[in-house]
């Protein structure tokens, strides 16, 4: 039996090696247009969030204090779990470790080891996010944020689900099924319809998004008929799918015929999400679709009717309730909603560069990197935008700091990990750096009812 | 305190007297002054403190755990266990102490009842054996009539005499006149933090409201004859059940005609909720039907309620009226976000809800920063108008208000009064329930006393108080020579 | 009102109880598996040996004959549940169908398999139904001791996880199985400190943090494994076993002795703490003070019960057992290998809500799901038309029935996942 595990840390490598490829190939041709690596650079610095609608100028003001206390906190979980990061690499390290067997002798021998090991391995992570100051020619200095963007994409849609089912009230955990189920329909469509080109790739992502909204349905028609509680039924979920997709793979007029292990027939290239940047670049128009669902969540969630039913359901189901408002209406659209997205998620894992067959590991863990995702860009949808490509950005430079200084890409996993634990305790962050914050840059973590 | 003695704390809602309470019982830390007991300071760091100290409490909200049985909530905290480390609980013995405690008191409790089954005078008792079990000399009762019917509460002095008689204290929490005056023997009266005055329960009911009050408010409205029209809501043998599936409203016949306002009293918790929630399509119609204007609504979502003319300002405002975290703006059309010209379709039009909350803000008074701030940083008295505002701010049919002015200034209180006048002058059928008989009679032209889900009399507001009381009390006067309790439907409860 | 519709919805009971709704659906799987299992099955007879072979003692039945006949008992105990038997004839009965169910399902398999193997080997199944249920039995018991003090317990993977790998290391580095079993506790204890400080001092929503956690141990278990184990495997991950303890005269008994004496420590542990926990929890000063902050922690809180020190309490015991349940794979089977625990704990979370946040209940669900996922390889083996990864679907799908109220019902502890914050 495969590995159906969701939590698993190890995204393909297949990426990476081909990235590289790309890269060594593009070192031959110069020109390195340095604008797009400047503005990557700004974003996964995560500054302040680009516009949510803004009344006046009194709001906008009000807005920028909050932003930038979100930001300093978000700087500094990064810098603390960048540290955490250092300290692992260290200790994991047995040549730099036995320097430490006569740090009273010769302290430098010690800390001049620690710091070549770890400055090599987060300049690898920066160069393989960024940009590379050695990298010549047009494709290999575009390199790095094609493949931040790559990565990038699908969390956005993941991370906008769970945003949006955290603003509706629910804990929508179930995202890696969604992609999972969504990735399933999206590649069918993709190899199984014989269609025109656009219109395949339109068909394809719509069943994709389908596929999610059917796995959002049940959670949702679940919580609003019995009250059965979304955070259990999602995560139980996410293994229904993915043995349902370890099962499907290995059916007839699914798999590739011409192979023996698990994967499917490729996606015809009609259904394809075409590349921005010509073939040797991976970033591909998953990007676009999810800056264009970003801000779409954000009018949905402050400029609709139904943003505000489900915002007034998310944050007092009692009001709403007495206010006229379906709640449970709500709960079942929010979840059908989050799933098209999470849908979508999954289907740019296969209908864009990253693969083009099913496998068992094809959406890898967006689901779940979602989750943090969401919470990273404090639920809010441009918020999410930025959280997702300083993620993209981690995996892209984890990437090569795996091939180029031998840190596993593990590291990427903890990093992301401290870095959310320090988002969602700024208090803890606070005291460590013994700000005096005037208005704290708390997630809203107080939605847990429990089960 | 002495001895055998209790000891009213008579203050209206929101005075201190709660708060005072829990810091005897240790659950708060004062931030200055001290507590004596036999005469030596005590510091309290925790309820352990308190109970070590001899001091019970009996919380307002019940602090029993409704999955134990009542011996093991009886044995919380202070278990018998043998078998040394391994801390086996003793449960032969707390099952016959809490016999015994029931016994001694006349409590009569079933130790191995499990809570949540328990009809909440019984567990009340729990509370009293819990505490009583600890061996404590004096006991704090917070507002413990607020849940009892007049029977139980009836229970429930008993108890207390017997109590006194066995030699404890008691602090006896309430802002209840007339049973200060049936039991206390001495009155302290609070208001705003402070200790104003003390009485004997000799003194006269307008003495005591005068001191708790603070000044001698009567509560007129100014307001002229009402011409009712004709009748808007009808509702005929209306029964619903609570969120515990009781029977809470129990063949309820009214009607309210248009420019009238039908004011319905009764103690807290005799269906008045349950009633209302029905017609607003909040709670499901079991039998009967309701009628608005001459059409059936009864299992109408409650949009359509509410679009077909019923405006409602909901007992608890902040569960049920308003959403904390939204602006006072978005407050302000919580109901009509999707009417035009707030939304239209799918999309929301920010701009005419800020120019409509402008609006409102000014012509209802309320007192905010900004329309944008969110509503949980106003005063009660503000959010309890940002919500009449809403509900004022469309064309009526039917306006209905429950406990429009609890936990409200008195500022306040006179405008949301004069505003629900205005309301049936201009022809609005308005129904106000309240558990304030001075803010029923105030603003009534009839009145309908509501007990054990039924409407037991409806009488004009000329009727003395006293006799409005009876009714509440469910002694009509045709009943009042017979049994003394309502008619026979205490195996509901 | 404080009660949201969904509660005014699911109570309109009426003649359709719980429990006659749960007699129509297990009717009508009786009435199913009578049906199809009957037609499927063959006149081969099905052997269950009480062996690990094909030889020795076994219990024989014509397969169509048992097929039909286990699927109209199961149908019985279902019209039974219809015709409304009292509610504490409720679970026997549920328990007759859902066994007479799997029995007719099991007729017809073995029956149909290939000529040759038409057998069953029940040691075989017990045993390894155990062996799989065993991290489950682990990581549901650190749910309960969680849950049950009001702490939501995602991070039981993740706990599993440290322990497996802490375990591994330290057992590798000392040599000795002990100092790695101690390592284990003290691992999987690291991942539910994290839990308890940032969900009781910081108030970060335990379901976040729980999940957070899990990537936080997948990846830090990764990253060491691939730098340190990896590179050197004899030195760092090659931890001593504890071996076979055969219990005398346990291990005679026919079927459960091969099964289950002789086995390993952990196996005895598992069981020995499901009945130290169920004890403790209902017959102790502990548990009742632990339940009460599971379900109102501010009425323990004015008993003087103090509600923070006994949740952090509980929440680091929960990490110390799910440790030890980690060391079940590192010191007895398995060398550590990345993300090893493959998604086991959140089947551990799955036990513990089907088993209704008890220790006996989440025994019997884990057993339930280790059953099923025993089935799944036996399947396999005999060349089942069954698809494995259906019945690798089966504790999943039955927590989402009985979390939805289709079969019995789950309540968890009332105050699971709410931080307390005094006054």
């Amino acid at each position: 039996m495969s590995n159906p595990n969701p939590v698993s840390g190890s995204p393909d490598k297949e990426p990476a090696t081909e990235a590289q490829e790309a890269r060594s190939e593009a070192r031959a041709n110069p020109t390195a247009p340095a604008g797009d690596s400047e503005r990557a650079v700004a974003a996964t610095a995560t500054k302040e969030p680009p516009a949510e609608p803004r009344p006046s100028l009194g709001r906008l003001f009000l807005d920028n204090l909050w932003a930038a206390n979100t930001v300093t906190v978000t700087v500094l979980a990064v810098l603390l779990a960048m540290l955490v990061g250092a300290v692992l690499i260290i200790v994991s390290d047995p040549a730099v470790l036995a320097t430490y067997g006569y740090i009273t002798a010769r302290p430098s021998d010690a800390i001049n080891s620690s710091w070549t090991v770890v400055s090599e391995a987060y300049a690898n992570l920066f160069k393989g996010a960024i940009f590379d100051p050695e990298a010549s020619g047009f494709t290999a200095a575009l390199s790095p944020i094609s493949e931040t963007l790559t990565y990038t994409a699908p969390l956005v849609f993941t991370g906008l689900s769970v945003a949006l089912a955290f603003r509706g009230g629910l804990f929508n955990i179930g995202a890696q099924g969604q992609a999972t189920i969504g990735v399933i329909l999206a590649a069918a469509a993709g190899f199984a319809l014989p269609l025109p080109p656009g219109v395949h790739l339109l068909v394809a992502l719509i069943a994709g998004a389908a596929g999610g909204a059917i796995w959002g349905f049940i959670p949702g028609i679940l919580k609003a008929r019995t009250g059965a509680h979304e955070v259990i039924n999602t995560i139980m979920l996410n293994y229904v799918a993915v043995y349902f997709l370890s099962w499907i793979i290995i059916q007839n007029g699914v798999q590739n015929p011409r192979r023996a292990d698990a994967i499917s027939k490729p996606v015809e290239a009609s259904a394809q999400l075409p590349r921005l940047l010509g073939d040797n670049l991976r970033v591909h128009a998953g990007i676009l679709l999810a800056v264009l669902a970003t801000w779409f969540v954000a009018w949905l969630l402050n400029r609709s009717t139904l943003g505000f039913e489900l915002r007034a359901v998310g944050a007092n189901p009692d009001a709403a309730r007495t206010a006229g408002i379906s709640v449970t209406k709500t709960f079942v659209l929010v979840m059908v909603i989050a799933g098209v997205l999470a849908g979508l998620g999954g289907s740019n894992m296969v209908l864009g560069s990253t693969a083009d067959a099913l496998t068992p590991q094809v959406v890898a863990q967006i689901g779940f990197d979602g989750i943090l995702v969401a919470l990273l860009g404090r639920v809010k949808p441009w918020g999410v935008l930025m959280a997702a490509l300083l993620f993209g950005a981690l995996q892209a430079g984890g990437n090569r700091m795996q091939s180029y200084s031998g840190i596993s890409l593990e590291l990427v996993t903890v990093l992301q990990a401290l870095i959310v634990i320090f988002i969602a305790a700024p208090a803890l962050v606070k005291a460590i750096f013994q700000l005096r914050a005037a208005r704290a840059a708390r997630l809203q973590t107080s939605l847990a009812k429990g089960w | 305190m002495e001895p055998g003695e209790i000891h009213a704390l008579l203050g209206e809602n929101g005075a201190g007297k709660s708060t005072l309470m829990n810091v005897l019982y240790g659950l708060y830390q004062p931030d200055e002054g001290e507590i004596l007991v036999d005469g030596r300071p005590l510091k309290l760091k925790g309820p352990s403190d308190a109970i070590a100290a001899g001091i019970g409490m009996v919380h307002q909200h019940f602090m029993l755990v409704p999955v134990f049985t009542v011996a093991e909530n009886v044995m919380l905290g202070a278990e018998q266990v043998k078998g040394g480390f391994t801390g086996f609980l003793d449960r032969r013995r707390a099952r016959r102490e809490v016999a015994e405690v029931s016994e001694r008191y006349n409590l009569r409790v079933d130790p191995d009842a499990v809570i949540e089954d328990l009809p909440v005078g019984i567990q009340q008792r729990v509370e009293i054996v819990k505490a009583l079990t600890r061996e404590v000399d004096l006991l704090i009762l917070d507002e413990p009539t607020a849940v009892l019917t007049p029977q139980e509460t009836e229970e429930l002095l008993a108890v207390m005499r017997s109590l006194k008689a066995a030699g404890k204290s008691i602090v006896f929490i309430t802002h209840k006149l007339g049973e200060v005056k049936a039991i206390a023997d001495r009155i302290t009266v609070i208001r705003r933090g402070k200790t104003v005055g003390t009485a004997s329960p000799s003194a006269s009911r307008d003495e005591l409201a005068a001191l708790m009050v603070g000044r001698s408010v009567r509560l007129t409205v100014d307001k002229k004859p009402a011409t009712p029209g004709k009748p808007i809501l009808e509702v005929s043998g209306l029964v619903v059940d609570d969120d515990r599936q009781v029977r809470a409203v129990d063949g309820v016949d009214l009607t309210v005609h248009a420019g009238e306002v039908l004011g319905i009293a009764g103690v807290q918790g005799n269906g008045q909720t349950e009633l209302i929630e029905a017609v607003m399509g909040l709670r499901p119609v079991l039998a009967g039907t309701v009628t608005l204007d001459g059409e059936t609504v009864h299992g109408w979502p409650t949009k359509k309620v509410l679009r077909a003319g019923v405006g409602y300002v909901p007992e608890d405002r902040s569960v049920d009226g308003l959403v904390k975290e939204f602006s006072v703006a978005e407050n302000l059309v919580l109901d009509i976000y999707d009417r035009p010209p707030f939304g239209k379709g799918l999309s929301l039009k920010p701009d005419a809800i800020a120019q409509s909350a402008k609006e409102r803000i000014e012509q209802f008074d309320v007192r905010t920063s900004s329309a944008d701030a969110p509503v949980g940083t106003l005063s009660g008295g503000n959010q309890q108008k940002v919500i009449v505002a809403r509900e004022l701010s469309r064309p009526l049919k039917l306006f209905i208000a429950a406990q429009p002015t609890r936990g409200v200034d008195v500022g306040s209180i006179e405008f949301i009064h004069s505003r629900v006048i205005r309301e049936r002058d201009i022809g609005t059928a308005v129904m106000v329930v309240s558990s304030e008989l001075d803010e029923v009679i105030g603003l009534a032209d009839r009145i309908a006393v509501m007990y054990r889900g039924r409407i037991i009399g409806v009488v004009s507001p000329d009727t003395p108080r006293e006799e409005i009381g009876l009714l509440m009390a469910g002694i009509t006067p045709d009943t009042a020579a017979a049994a003394p309790e309502g008619p026979g439907n205490e195996d509901n409860a | 009102m404080a009660v949201p519709e969904v509660a005014v919805t699911a109570v309109d009971e009426g003649f359709w109880t719980r429990t006659r709704k749960t007699g129509a659906v297990v009717l009508a799987l009786g009435l199913l598996a009578a049906v199809l299992f009957g037609a499927l099955a063959t006149d081969q007879q099905a052997r269950f040996t009480l062996s690990e072979t094909e030889g020795g003692a076994a219990l024989e039945i014509n397969g169509t004959v048992g097929a039909i006949l286990f699927g109209l008992i199961a149908a019985a105990a279902g019209a039974a549940l219809l015709a409304g038997v009292p509610k504490r004839w409720f679970t026997l009965l549920l328990g007759v169908g859902l066994v007479g169910f799997v029995l007719s399902f099991l007729c017809w398999q073995v029956s149909a398999a290939p000529a040759g193997s038409n057998f069953m080997p029940l040691v075989n199944v017990v045993r390894n139904t155990f062996v799989l249920a065993l991290p489950l039995i682990f990581g549901a018991l650190a749910g309960v001791l969680c849950e049950r003090s009001g702490v939501v317990n995602v991070a039981i993977e993740g706990q599993l996880l440290m322990g497996a790998f802490s375990g591994a290391l330290f057992g590798s580095i000392s040599g000795s199985v002990w100092v790695g079993l101690v390592a284990a506790a003290i691992g999987g204890a690291f991942i539910s400190l994290l839990l308890a400080v940032f969900a009781i001092r910081y108030l970060v929503d335990q379901v976040v943090m729980g999940i957070v956690l899990n990537l936080l141990a997948v990846g830090i278990t990764g990253f060491l494994y691939e730098r340190l184990m990896q590179t050197d495997a004899t030195k760092y991950n090659s931890a001593p076993r504890f071996g076979t303890w055969e219990i005398p005269l346990l291990k005679d008994i026919p079927l459960i002795g091969p099964a289950l004496f002789r086995s390993n420590i952990f196996l005895y542990l598992g069981l020995l703490l499901v009945l130290v926990i169920h004890f403790a929890l209902f017959r102790t000063r502990w548990g009742l003070r632990t339940r009460s902050v599971g379900e109102h922690p501010t009425a323990a809180d004015t008993l003087g019960v103090k509600v923070l020190r006994l949740r952090y309490r509980n929440v680091i015991m929960a990490g110390l057992v799910a440790g030890v349940g980690g060391a079940s794979y590192t010191l007895a089977l398995f060398s550590f290998t990345k993300n090893m625990i493959g998604g086991k704990g959140f089947i551990a979370l799955a036990a513990l809500i089907f088993g209704r946040w008890s220790p006996t209940g989440a025994l019997l669900a884990a057993l339930f799901f280790g059953f099923a996922d025993q089935l799944a390889t036996y399947l396999g083996a005999i060349g089942s038309s069954i698809p494995s990864q259906f019945l690798a679907m089966l504790p999943y799908l039955a927590t989402i029935l009985a979390v939805a109220g289709l079969v019995g019902r789950v309540r968890a502890p009332a105050a699971d996942g709410k931080p307390y914050i005094k006054g």
